[in-house]
This record gives structure tokens, C-alpha cells and sequence, in this order.
């Protein structure tokens, strides 16, 4: 018999022998044909890994990331069926994968990429205007709480990772050494990216947590007392990234 | 949900193309020979963004088959609810015309595999397989259609042929079938069986859908012919002639066009839609 935690394991390592059972219409051993298995498994899945991170893949070029993704695959099998959102552990992996060791950055470029992909397969929302924000009175302005976009994704990094994604993708300038934050929003299907200015990501976070404006405003000036609330609000409002307000206590 | 019910109850007995995202503005401008769309279900279960939106303007224009590779229903295992619980939803929302899966499993122990791997023919597994589409039609509520599969090995184990597995899957279960006639082909020729005895023992009443695609051609340890099931390649005109023995013995059925990989230009998968559409016409006359 042949059972499939013996397939499974000779699928996934191309070292071990080939399940006994297996057979060609002779009957003899067939290991050029379990081989088209194993290339399927991982070829397909070699694929997938480089449709997800496309930017990681010229970082790296095209024989070393598929090189990496054969380690990657096998250490870490999708868990799912949505192949949308296999690669989850790319940022982990790339920080304790020994041969990328001196590209401290591409975990943070990882997760810019895996944030990309979940926002753009986020549920829909509908935004609210930017009069609503501009008739409210200033304090009903500070009491206001926020709902957030779905697809709203804050990635903060210690590197230049929106510039690097501007530079691989889009014909960018060259990336000059500094800290990035980026906010990942989706105004309607392609989802777009807006390097943040200093504060804004905790801003942010403090709205998405149910914080009022005026709490997140206080408590991000006391780290970043040139915090700027205006524009932060009009790249979240310009990105659709609020979907609804409330003003006083928590509903 | 979709607003009303799509008026599509059942796939027409014409040509259908698996739907690519790059080929949507020219499908809607002008599908030429290509009446209805199937989808893998997989890449529909995200939350929403344009693939759901697209989906949402198609079913309005076609009728829509949702044809699952991920299920694993050849599993040694239980099937994931929680997969099952997403096939649920999506063809609750998106109400197809026609709902289909594998002979194969893909998913051990929580590692999907993504491939469709091949399971032996005994009594074993034939009541396993049965239970696990029980449990399918039961939760989505409605019959299933299980496509057979292209293989590269056999298992000394076997010991009930293909076509008499699936048919008794069939009268167990109360499912349909899908008829891979590309797979047939790719089979045969690696277990150096012949596919026109296939087709002849196949319960073609049963069949629901038909699937044409293309396949690579490799060798195995002993130089023989061995066939890659890789839907990145025009339809051979072998497959073509068991196309037409098939229908010719079992009547027009939905056809659908498979190109998964290298996609090419919508004119060239509408071209071989064209050729299903002639080879229908030809049946008809």
C-alpha cells in the first residue's frame, strides 16, 4: 500500500526514495514518473512565490529566488488552498535564511509585498467625503472616531522600502538610506501606496484602534512634536482609507 | 450576494473558455464563439477587490461553471471544513451554473500541495472518494461534477480500472461527471491503454461537461512516451479526433477550452473555442 504521508514526503524531498507501489504500466519502479509530481508541486509553487514578490525576485534575480523558493517551499508547504495569500512566512524566512543575511532589508520589502496582495484582495468599502470631515466642527472633529478602509495595510520599516519598491517596479530614483513608512490603501481596485510622513503610521494606528482623532493626535505629538494632522488626514481621505466616523464614546 | 439570481441554470451545449482576468474588456466587448466562463474556485475566495467585481459583470452575460482544485476529495483525510465552508459561500454568492472537482487529492495534514495527485482504484478508496462527495453535495447543496485525471504512474495496489471507478462513483453518489477528453489522451498514452475503449466504457450520460486542453510530451526511465497534463498549449488534433468520437457517441455537450499556463492572446483561445464550436455544428447537421 502505498499511503499518502509517503507521497507527501517523497513529493516535498526530492532526496527520498520513491514510495514502493508505484508503478509503470509494466509494473517496474517509476521515478522519472513520480518526478513529474514533484516538479509540479514545485514548479507550481516556485510560481506562485514569485508572482507574490515581485520586487524580492529582482532584488535577488531569477536563479537565486527560485533556488530560495525550493528551500522556502519546503520548509514551509502552503497551508491553504488560496495560493492568493500563500507566502506568508517570506518575511521571517529571509531574515534567518543565512545567504541573504547582508540584505537586512528584504524582510521589510516582504511584507510591503504581502500587504499589497491582502489589500488587494480586501473586502470592498465605501469611503466618506472629505466635506464630512470639513463640516464637522473642530471639537466634534477631536471626538470623532474612525472605521478604516479593509484594505488599509500600514507597513513601518528601518529602510527605504517605498522607495526600493518605486526604483524595482515603476522606474524610481535610486533609494537613499532612510527609515519608511508606508500606508497601503485601495480607492477602488488597484491598490496604491503612500510613503507616510513621520508620526502618521502610530496616527494611524491609534485611529484604527478606536482612539479619537484628538487622542491620536495628542499621543503622536508627544514622539513627533512637528506632526502634520492635516496632511496626514488628506492622504487617508485622498486613499478612501475611512470608511465611516462617529463622534463621542465608542458605539 | 448578486442582486438577483443569474438567469443561467445550466451550461449551454456550446463552447466555454476558463476565464482569464487579462482577457475581461475583450469577453465583454465581443466573445465571439465563447458562450460561458469557468473559473477555479480557489481564486475567488477572497474578500472582494476586482476579481469579485469582474466575476460579479460576467455572471450577468454568461453562465458560469466553478470548477474547484483544491478540494483534495481523493484525500486519506477528512476534507477541510474550512475549505468547504468557502466553496459554500462562493457558490452561494455567485449561484453557477455547473459546480465541479477532481478525482485526486492535493491536501495532507494541512499541506496543500497544489498539484492533483493520484490515488489507487480499490474498494478502499472508492467508499472513501463516495463519502467525501456526499459530504461536498450535501453542503453545497447541489450535484457535483468529478472530472477524471490525468495520470503519469499507476499503483500495483489498483485493482479496479478508471472508467469502472468513476462510474461507480457516479451511481453511489448521484454525481455527474466531467469528461477531461485531453486527460484521456494523456492517460492512455502513459499507461499504454487505449483511450478510444475509454471513451466507449465511459457513462457519457452522466457527462455534464467536457474539457480540451493542451499537454507537453516528455519520456520516462525507459524511453517511453510520457505526456504532461500542462494547459499551456493549443488542443492536438488526436485529442481533436476523441472530441468528436465523444460527442459523436454522446451527444453535444458544454465544451470548454483549458489554457492555464503561457495564456496566449484572447484571438488564439477564441480561435480554439471556434473549433469546438465547428466540431458541435458538425454533429448537429
Amino acid at each position: 500500500m502505498t499511503d499518502q504521508t509517503d507521497f507527501t514526503q517523497a513529493l516535498l524531498d526530492p532526496k527520498s526514495a520513491v514510495p514502493d507501489g508505484l508503478v509503470d504500466p509494466q509494473g517496474r519502479p517509476a521515478p522519472k514518473r513520480f518526478d513529474v509530481y514533484r516538479n509540479n508541486v514545485a514548479v507550481s509553487l516556485t510560481d506562485a512565490l514569485e508572482t507574490a514578490f515581485p520586487v524580492i525576485h529582482k532584488l535577488l534575480g531569477d536563479e537565486f529566488f527560485r533556488a530560495m523558493a525550493g528551500v522556502y517551499l519546503r520548509a514551509h508547504p502552503p497551508s491553504s488552498a488560496l495560493m492568493m495569500y500563500y507566502g506568508a512566512a517570506m518575511p521571517e524566512f529571509l531574515r534567518s535564511f543565512e545567504p541573504v543575511a547582508h540584505l537586512p532589508y528584504l524582510a521589510d520589502v516582504a511584507r510591503l509585498e504581502i500587504a499589497i496582495r491582502e489589500a488587494y484582495h480586501s473586502a470592498d468599502s465605501t469611503p466618506i467625503a472629505s466635506e464630512t470631515l470639513g463640516a464637522l466642527a473642530p471639537e466634534d472633529l477631536m471626538q470623532a472616531r474612525f472605521t478604516l478602509a479593509p484594505a488599509l495595510r500600514i507597513v513601518t520599516s528601518e529602510w527605504p522600502i517605498h522607495a526600493l519598491w518605486q526604483f524595482n517596479m515603476a522606474g524610481g530614483p535610486k533609494p537613499q538610506m532612510q527609515a519608511q513608512d508606508v500606508m497601503i490603501a485601495r480607492p477602488e481596485f488597484d491598490p496604491v501606496q503612500t510613503l507616510l510622513p513621520m508620526g502618521a503610521a502610530t496616527f494611524i494606528s491609534a485611529l484604527g484602534q478606536g482612539e479619537t482623532l484628538g487622542t491620536a493626535f495628542e499621543s503622536v505629538t508627544q514622539t513627533h512634536p512637528d506632526f502634520d494632522l492635516s496632511a496626514t488626514l488628506g492622504c487617508l481621505l485622498g486613499a478612501s482609507a475611512l470608511t465611516s466616523l462617529t463622534i463621542g464614546p465608542p458605539t | 450576494m448578486l442582486d438577483a439570481s443569474p438567469p443561467f441554470d445550466r451550461l449551454p451545449n456550446k463552447p466555454g473558455v476558463g476565464y482569464k482576468p487579462q482577457h475581461f474588456a475583450e469577453i465583454m466587448a465581443d466573445p465571439g464563439p465563447v458562450a460561458w466562463l469557468e473559473i477555479h474556485a480557489e481564486n475567488y475566495m477572497g474578500a472582494g477587490g476586482r476579481p469579485l467585481a469582474q466575476m460579479r459583470a460576467l455572471a450577468e452575460r454568461f453562465a458560469i461553471s466553478v470548477h474547484g482544485v483544491g478540494l483534495s476529495i481523493g484525500g486519506e483525510g477528512r476534507l477541510d471544513p474550512e475549505h468547504l465552508a468557502r466553496l459554500k459561500h462562493l457558490i452561494g454568492w455567485l449561484k453557477p451554473a455547473s459546480f465541479s472537482e477532481h478525482l485526486a487529492w492535493s491536501t495532507h495534514d494541512s499541506h496543500f500541495l497544489n498539484d492533483l495527485l493520484p490515488l489507487p482504484y480499490t474498494a478502499a478508496t472508492l467508499a472513501r472518494v463516495c463519502d467525501h462527495i456526499d459530504e461536498v453535495q450535501e453542503a453545497v447543496g447541489r450535484r457535483m461534477l468529478l472530472e477524471n485525471p490525468s495520470t503519469y504512474l499507476a499503483f500495483s495496489e489498483s485493482d479496479m480500472l478508471e472508467v469502472d471507478f468513476l462510474s461507480e462513483i457516479a451511481t453511489r453518489t448521484g454525481c455527474g461527471l466531467l469528461f477531461d477528453v485531453n486527460n484521456v489522451f494523456v492517460s492512455a498514452t502513459n499507461q499504454q491503454t487505449d483511450p478510444l475503449s475509454y471513451i466507449d466504457a465511459f457513462p457519457l450520460d452522466k457527462v455534464g461537461e467536457i474539457h480540451l486542453g493542451g499537454h507537453d510530451e516528455d519520456e520516462d526511465d525507459h524511453g517511453a512516451t510520457l505526456l504532461i497534463d500542462s494547459h499551456g498549449k493549443p488542443v492536438v488534433d488526436p485529442v481533436w479526433a476523441l472530441y468528436d468520437h465523444t460527442i459523436a457517441r454522446g451527444g453535444a455537450k458544454p465544451t470548454l477550452i483549458e489554457w492555464d499556463n503561457d495564456v496566449p492572446e484572447w484571438p488564439v483561445l477564441a480561435a480554439e473555442a471556434a473549433r469546438a464550436e465547428a466540431a458541435l455544428a458538425q454533429l448537429a447537421q
